[in-house]
């Protein structure tokens, strides 16, 4: 009976253990996350360092689902880059190409007009009403890497219902 | 003692990590192809050259292009999106960058090809509204000639640009000078 009860106390002691062992490597898991996504902040200079393609405007190059990763270097922006932008009064930034840029002399101010290669028109109708160009403080990044596929788990995550329901 | 799920774990934490190695050595043998492009473009003809209301230039051109971007095409290459863009300054601006035309090349096959096309977007220029009062006998004069055109007799640098857009990893931007073009005195 002695014998019996000390071996259920170890027993449980040990089930205590592991539950705080658990407990502190998801503690670590979520720490290491939040560590890194701050890092990529910091070392890209993008406050949004990583984003997910939504939408079709930028096909072939990328499609939905596709993962692409920003940086926001002291280089000038230039016709050609694809840039993330937001638009005033749009919740969700949109990935498109610079087709034109003015440059003024002296101060450095841009005025950016972008396209989505596979849009037939520019962008001047997706901006805000009045809007003819964008500006600097309008640029979240520059794309400079591309990942396919991968962001199709935050896609299901936010738009399946089943699956927020479960996880979120 | 090593349940199936722990198993299935392991296996799919290995296979992520092999797939994100595979990845990274894609994209770094990428950065070992040196390309050599070789290109010609030219403005064939003027179509049409005005003052917008506002006072902005508007050029319409044909250009003539013959590129040759096969080199620059990886194994990890999904596509080149390549662009013509002319480059030129003005008393406003330090540097405008107008994109006339653009192609997404698919293949390797496809990446060498000579064709005559019209401007896809038109060349309007940004003008200076640098308008100067000055009075004359209590008579405001605007005068807004030497700063609203830009276009008129100017040299514009073509760039052609390119951008290898990868399977998996970095993407790879670059442009070579192709020709300079000097646009009419006079408005068509």
């Amino acid at each position: 009976m002695g014998l019996f009860g000390d071996s259920l106390h170890s027993l449980r002691s040990l089930e205590i253990r592991q539950a705080f062992s658990q407990a502190v490597s998801l503690g670590i898991i979520v720490a290491s996350a939040l560590i890194i996504w701050k890092g990529l902040i910091c070392v890209t200079g993008s406050e949004s360092p990583v984003v997910v393609v939504l939408s079709g405007s930028m096909e072939p190059g990328f499609k939905r689902g596709d993962i692409l990763f920003l940086h926001m270097s002291k280089d000038p922006i230039r016709a050609g880059d694809i840039v993330v932008y937001n638009v005033d009064g749009r919740p969700i930034p949109i990935v498109h190409r610079v087709i034109k840029l003015h440059e003024r002399q002296g101060t450095g101010e841009v005025d950016i007009l972008t396209k989505g290669d596979s849009n037939p028109k520019d962008d001047k109708l997706l901006y805000a009403r009045g809007q003819l160009w964008l500006q600097q403080d309008h640029i979240l990044g520059r794309a400079v890497g591309f990942l396919p596929y991968v962001g199709w788990v935050t896609i299901i995550m936010t738009e399946m219902p089943i699956v927020k329901f479960r996880f979120g | 003692m090593h349940s199936f799920v722990y198993r299935l774990n392991t296996l799919v934490t290995f296979s992520v990590l092999l797939l994100g190695v595979l990845c990274a050595g894609a994209s770094i043998l990428d950065s070992f192809n040196s390309h050599s492009v070789r290109a010609h473009v030219e403005v064939l003809k003027v179509n049409r050259f005005r003052r917008q209301l506002n006072g902005n230039d508007e050029v319409a051109l044909t250009l003539n292009i013959s590129v040759d971007l096969q080199s620059a095409f990886t194994w990890n290459t999904k596509q080149v999106f390549v662009f013509v863009a002319v480059e030129y300054e003005t008393p406003k601006n330090a540097l405008n960058q107008i994109s006339l035309w653009d192609h997404i090349i698919p293949d390797k096959e496809h990446a060498k090809f000579e064709t005559q096309v019209t401007n896809k977007y038109l060349l309007i220029d940004q003008a200076s509204f640098l308008r100067i009062p000055f009075c004359i006998k209590n008579l405001i004069i605007w005068n807004m000639k030497e700063h609203g055109s830009n276009l008129r007799g100017k040299k514009i640098e073509l760039v052609l640009h390119w951008h290898v857009m990868p399977k998996t990893g970095r993407m790879i931007q670059d442009k070579i000078g192709v020709s300079s073009f000097q646009i009419p005195e006079a408005y068509t």
